[in-house]
């Protein structure tokens, strides 16, 4: 124990060793960058530089790698077509590697180091809610294309997002409960550790219960957890008519396998944290039957959808989930933007993403509000065959 | 849809489930406690053995006819030795040019094993999680309002034999009494004619290839593997090396088996936000009243 307590401090110590130099070279470098060029908000002349951070290795790589991959589509499709008035954007990527802490950092050396006019990311609230303060504080703005906890816009007025809330999300899951799988005894088991899984759990229960619905079971875990036959025992012993499972990709697959092992047949359903490949892989034919609500599918039929599934398939070769998509918008949207202020200087791009109306995105029609949120419907989708398949779109009621 | 059952049978659901989960942490002990009582150091890279036996063990799947119990044997027993081997040549390169100076060295040389084997894995093997083929036919046993998995029993059977393999073998063999000469005064067992860097290597193999079964287990039970999986359950079973009594082998699976248990009953309560929290008080409050751990003998140090 002594020892593990030392390894803690080991580590500790030598991040403050290393943090002031850092700093300092920081500053240096950002006040001589300053100096050279006193006018520009970013760029080198003749690129647009845009910061993206996202998970692309770690525990939720495959958000963090969809994400990344439907962004660095938009880019190129954007420079082919000539750019943005006149301009190449050059799209920076850092890995925050799905660790807290991390992308406080590295969208700090966007910012300072690489000079970035607006900065994308992350798909986790978690993440994004840790570097929001700090694009607020420089005054650049940042879009997250897919982080649904609502304090995330609420860090500033620089801070925007490209997909629907929580708050919507919960409702949406809680009328599909009730009305769809006939749950009215319903149990959660949602991520402590999270913002995302705990804020979902929490809009959902205050749709839930108002409508008639009973919470029999709250269970909660933390993420890297593996055995979930503890709190499943406990969920079983409570006979619910459906479990929700409010938590990302990894945790859920185990979860719902773990579950049919116990002898649990009622559906699981959860949200857009279940979008991904590697749900199918982990939790394999125990899916069967469950639910998720998510921003896109790749069934969609408006002619945007299906001009960006086949692009993204002939350059990736696979079929783009719902966070390569919003990835997509998040880069359009932005490139949207810089048009309409005609600039990149941080007021003027702030001001233009604040003013986007019916923008038709790959994911639906695209409206910042007041709150810098986006409103749009949700869709809803099972695992059948093993595979995602498409069931209804539902909108605010 | 099946009612949930009655408390005992939710209680006798949760027994299950523990042991289960406290048997792959006495298994990953066995190994923490075993260097120790040899070295008297922790080798923080020995989860990181554990997480390379499930590697092993997903790479080699599909060589082999899975789905038969000799199959996943012939995996286990695979798995077991690359990491006997690997576990060899850590203490070989990293920790025996370091005997005999000071026991922090050694301590940040295993931590610094430890991150290069993690950061290793995720450069080579890519950082996201993996599917564990199921080298097992998975079957659920209803007994009354109780399920127990094929795989939860294949842990339990596994784990048990070993255990009970490796104190046989502590106690029984030559080889055995040779490390307990060692841990118990390196100086006497050599001047006796043993070996003590064999006895070392040896004790190395053995924990790093029970990791490796623990490994396979874990991802067996579990269905899913990733390069940093080791973390976690390792610093569990550390925990239970202590709990138990550090050094003392029956000491080791005794602690993972509380550990798993507590942690069971704890998650499955109203408590479950505070699993580990609560845990780790139970740890506390051994260590108060047993500072040496449940089974460890208090040594006297003469200044």
């Amino acid at each position: 124990l002594q020892a593990s307590a030392a390894r803690g401090k080991d580590l500790g110590m030598s991040i403050k060793c290393w943090s002031l130099p850092v700093c300092v070279l920081g500053l240096v470098a950002f006040t001589l960058g300053g100096c050279k060029k006193p006018d520009s908000a970013g760029g080198d002349g003749d690129a647009i530089i845009v910061g993206e951070y996202a998970s692309l290795t770690g525990k939720e790589a495959a958000f963090g790698r969809s994400s990344h991959r439907g962004t660095e589509l938009a880019v190129e499709e954007i420079n082919k077509a000539g750019g943005v008035l006149g301009k190449q954007i050059k799209l920076v990527t850092e890995d925050t590697q799905s660790k807290e802490g991390e992308s406080s950092t590295v969208v700090s050396k966007l910012i300072s180091r690489d000079r970035a006019v607006a900065i994308l990311g992350e798909v986790a609230s978690g993440r994004s809610l840790e570097a929001g303060p700090i694009c607020q504080q420089n005054k650049v703005p940042m879009i997250s294309p897919s982080s649904t906890n609502p304090k995330v816009t609420q860090v500033g007025d620089y801070i925007f997002r490209v997909c629907f809330l929580d708050s919507f999300q919960g409702d949406v899951l809680a009328r599909f409960g009730l009305t769809k799988l006939n749950a009215k005894r319903i149990a959660i088991m949602s991520d402590v550790s999270q913002s995302y899984s705990v804020g979902l759990a929490e809009h959902f229960r205050e749709s839930f219960i108002p409508r008639g619905g009973q919470i029999v079971s709250d269970q909660k875990f933390s993420s890297g957890d593996t055995d979930f036959n503890a709190q499943l025992t406990a969920v079983k012993a409570a006979n619910p008519e459906a479990i929700f499972v409010p938590c990302y990709y990894q945790e859920a697959g185990l979860i719902v396998r773990q579950a049919r092992q116990l002898g649990i047949r009622v559906p699981l359903f959860g949200g857009d944290g279940w979008e991904a490949p590697e749900l199918l892989e982990i939790g394999k034919e125990a899916l069967e039957g469950c639910y998720y609500s998510t921003h896109f599918s790749p069934q969609a039929d408006t002619p945007e959808a299906k001009k960006f599934v086949q692009a993204y398939q002939a350059k990736y070769s696979e079929v783009p989930d719902a966070m390569a998509a919003l990835g997509y918008d998040s880069a359009m949207i932005l490139a949207d933007a810089i048009k309409r202020a005609g600039g990149t200087a941080a007021q003027g791009l702030r001001d233009a993403l604040a003013g986007t109306k019916e923008y038709q995105g790959v994911t639906g029609r695209t409206t910042i509000d007041a709150n810098r949120d986006a409103s749009k419907p949700a869709t809803i989708v099972t695992i059948k065959d093993g595979k995602f398949q498409y069931v209804e779109t539902m909108s605010a009621e | 849809v099946t009612a949930g059952g009655s408390d005992l049978s939710v209680f006798l659901q949760q027994v299950i489930n523990g042991l289960s989960v406290g048997a792959i942490y006495a298994l990953i002990a066995l190994g923490y406690t075993m260097v120790y009582g040899v070295l008297r150091f922790i080798n923080f890279a020995h989860s990181d053995v554990f997480m390379v036996g499930a590697y092993v063990g997903f790479f080699l799947a599909p060589h082999f006819a899975t789905g038969g119990l000799a199959g996943a044997l012939a995996i286990l027993v695979c798995a077991m030795v690359v990491c006997a081997v690997l576990g060899v040549c850590i203490e070989r390169f990293a920790y025996r040019p370091l005997r005999g100076s000071s026991r922090l060295n050694v301590l940040i040389t295993a931590i610094g094993v430890s991150l290069l084997i993690e950061n290793s894995a995720q450069v080579f093997w890519k950082a996201n999680p993996r599917s564990f083929p199921a080298i097992l036919p998975v079957q659920t046993f209803q007994l009354g309002g109780i399920s127990i998995s094929s795989n939860q029993v294949a842990v339990l059977v596994i784990a048990i034999a070993l255990l009970v393999g490796l104190q046989l073998f502590v106690m029984k063999t030559r080889t055995g009494k040779a490390m307990r000469a060692v841990s118990f005064n390196p100086t006497a067992a050599s001047l006796v004619g043993i070996n003590n860097d064999m006895v070392i290597s040896f004790t190395f193999a053995l924990g790093s290839a029970l990791a490796a079964a623990a490994g396979i287990l874990f991802a067996v039970y579990y269905g899913s593997i990733q390069p940093l999986m080791g973390v976690l359950p390792g610093l569990k079973a550390f925990v239970a090396a202590v709990l138990g009594g550090i050094g003392n082998v029956p000491g080791a699976a005794l602690g993972g088996l509380i550990l798993g248990l507590v942690e069971t009953f704890v998650k499955g309560s109203r408590f479950s936000t505070f699993t580990d929290a609560i845990a780790f008080a139970v740890l506390i409050l051994i260590l108060v009243f047993r500072p040496a751990g449940i089974l460890g003998k208090m040594q006297v140090e003469k200044v």
